[in-house]
């Protein structure tokens, strides 16, 4: 049952193979063998779950309509307001955080008929490439537990990998939903920014984050896309776009599709064993009828430095809300004056990256540096849209690797900020420029010093608002391939 | 090394220098720090100089990338979405609002900080 996708667990359900109750116990004990090793959860919220469970059986019982996701257990990233359940950001700051009220996508989610099964770890304020940056430890990369499971929604990754949720969801600034589907083995969508709410997401940088669905298959993507996706009233940047029915969108079909390679930028820096395996991939897509196409992205190579100026910028700012008044923790000494009573609470309650992404964030802000730093990375972005705008009146869609490697080791990068950072370099430009993008499982590669071989991510990049030829495509690719079967070996 | 930001050059000749050289000092990290209202042990100073640094090299090579007449992008989304109706909703109560407060005087309904006037 815990191999089974969303799709097939919601139409179990529903004609009564199997319970919702049974469905969620199989993922609770799955969660309860896995979890002390891979750290893929926060919380887990058991009793809360089996209730909710126990409503969808009784719904079905009475045999009234069940929602399109009716008794499918998710896994919801810890950034993530649910009312009543401890959000903490995997920081020490919000340790006790208990949200008064739900997050859109959340709301959604549950109206849908969806099981939350808790909280999924993550980097601190989703700030990071490898989930180390969590108060609550790393996740385990659940191929090799030696390996980071990519961030910032590592737990997400892990969860699904490792069969204790089919079905998760993530937040992505940077990369940070499709750099870890990529490095655990499982598909992850960055819709559109606007196509969802962000109400209830506790904000890194708001022109750039997005929240969407980590899983197995393109279709219980476009499945959960279908119920996260549209207006919201409490979100202003949420868009008025009519949101297509996205599971109409995977035909299968996927010929006379153009598919552009960046090939001047995807060649420099990618692991000799990625590079062959998004050739195959490509391949793959040639093989059932697409075109590829050579394009140019000129100023993608400026992405990332663009990216960590701007995404700081924000987040200095939204992390101010932080002071230990309101919400969250406040420092144990209470002899201070109310300005020295915000600045040690932060300086305690914020793990080394968020205060040095605040601290940059802030450098790049003031007075002398605005200019050169922050409003030059803004003209810059500006031209990696363009950039974008010009490859699509040739191309369908955008093909690169998700990520340069394979899951790289704890603690390999985590004494280096910079390099840490280069991990984003192909995934950073769709956030900048707003496009929605998915990673696909595209195979395995031998690691050095690693067993079992690694999964590697397709990342496609589309027009604004056309999720639908991002899972199209995704969909057609795994129909053609089984890369998202195997499961990684037991723990 | 890439050429002095012209926006700089014109406005702020003395810092527009020290932004194509400087390494970050320590009172740079405090000056910054003191903005972002954080509170630095002497070891996170001393980190945050060198890798903010680092950081801010590699950042250096957009001075390089012509941008002139090129117009900022702050969001995505130029048109945002139309105002919405001016009716009232439910909001959060006093108890839920107050719930998560580090320290409040919840049956005065207020959160309460340390005394800042009348010392």
């Amino acid at each position: 049952m815990v191999n089974d996708n969303a799709r097939t667990i919601r139409d179990g359900i529903a004609t009564g193979r199997f319970s919702a109750v049974e469905v969620c116990q199989a993922f609770l004990d799955r969660i309860e063998a896995q979890n002390p090793i891979l750290n893929a959860f926060t919380l887990v919220a058991r009793d809360r779950a089996l209730a909710r469970a126990t409503e969808i059986d009784r719904q079905r019982t009475a045999g009234e309509s069940l929602g399109p996701l009716a008794g499918v257990p998710v896994g919801v990233k810890d950034n993530l307001c649910v009312r009543g359940m401890r959000t903490t950001a995997a920081s020490r700051m919000l340790a006790q955080f208990v949200p008064p009220y739900d997050a859109t996508v959340v709301e959604r989610l549950e109206a849908a008929g969806a099981v939350i099964l808790g909280k999924t770890n993550c980097d601190e304020f989703a700030m990071g490439s490898s989930n180390e940056n969590s108060a609550y430890g790393p996740v385990r990369n659940p191929w090799a537990t030696d390996r980071a499971p990519g961030g910032s929604s590592g737990g997400s990754a892990a969860a699904v990998a490792a069969r204790c949720a089919p079905l998760t969801l993530g937040s992505d600034t940077g990369g940070s939903i499709r750099q870890p589907a990529a490095l655990c083995g499982v598909l992850g969508l960055k819709p559109t920014y606007g196509r969802v709410s962000r109400y209830g997401l506790l904000a890194f940088a708001s022109s750039l984050d997005q929240v969407g669905p980590l899983a197995r298959s393109a279709a219980d993507a476009a499945l959960a896309l279908g119920v996260l996706a549209g207006p919201d009233r409490a979100d202003a940047t949420c868009s008025q776009t009519p949101v297509p029915d996205f599971m109409a969108s995977l035909t299968g079909d996927i010929r006379g599709l153009r598919v552009g390679v960046p090939r001047t930028f995807v060649t420099e820096g990618v692991n000799e064993d990625v590079q062959r395996a998004f050739d195959e991939a490509l391949a793959t897509l040639q093989g059932a009828g697409a075109t590829l196409i050579d394009i140019e992205l000129p100023h993608a190579k400026h992405a990332i430095p663009v990216y960590y100026l701007i995404a700081t910028a924000e987040a200095s700012s939204n992390l101010a809300r932080y002071d230990g008044v309101r919400y969250g923790y406040r420092t144990a000494d209470g002899n201070l004056a109310l300005q020295d009573l915000y600045s040690r609470t932060r300086d305690e309650g914020f793990g080394a990256e968020v205060k040095r992404r605040i601290m940059l964030g802030t450098y790049v802000l003031s007075a002398g540096y605005y200019d050169a730093f922050y409003l030059k990375a803004q003209q810059v972005r500006t031209l990696v849209r363009q950039d974008y705008d010009a490859a699509f009146e040739q191309v369908d869609l955008v093909a690169m690797p998700t990520s340069p490697t394979a899951a790289f080791r704890l603690g390999e990068k985590a004494d280096d900020p910079l390099q840490m950072y280069l991990a984003d370099v192909f995934t950073v430009s769709a956030n900048l420029a707003g496009l929605p993008a998915i990673s696909v499982p595209c195979g395995f590669v031998a690691a050095p010093e690693s067993a079992a071989p690694l999964p590697v991510g397709l990342q496609l990049t589309g027009p604004m608002f056309d999720e639908s030829v991002l899972l199209r495509t995704a969909d057609a690719y795994q129909r053609l391939t089984d890369w998202q079967t195997p499961t990684p070996p037991p723990i | 090394m890439p050429s002095t930001p012209c926006v700089a050059r014109r406005r702020r000749p003395m810092i527009a220098s020290t932004i194509m050289s400087s390494v970050l000092t320590i009172a740079d990290v405090e000056r910054v720090a003191a903005l972002a209202q954080l509170d630095l042990t002497a070891d996170e100073k001393v980190l945050f100089a060198r890798q903010l640094d680092g950081i801010l090299q590699y950042a250096r090579q957009l001075q390089a990338v012509d941008t002139s007449g090129v117009r900022a992008t702050a969001h995505v989304h130029a048109h945002q979405q139309g105002e919405r109706d001016d009716e009232s909703r439910e909001s959060l109560s006093q108890e839920d609002a107050l719930a998560n407060a580090p320290d409040a005087n919840r049956e005065a309904g207020l959160f309460r900080v340390p005394r800042v006037i009348g010392n």
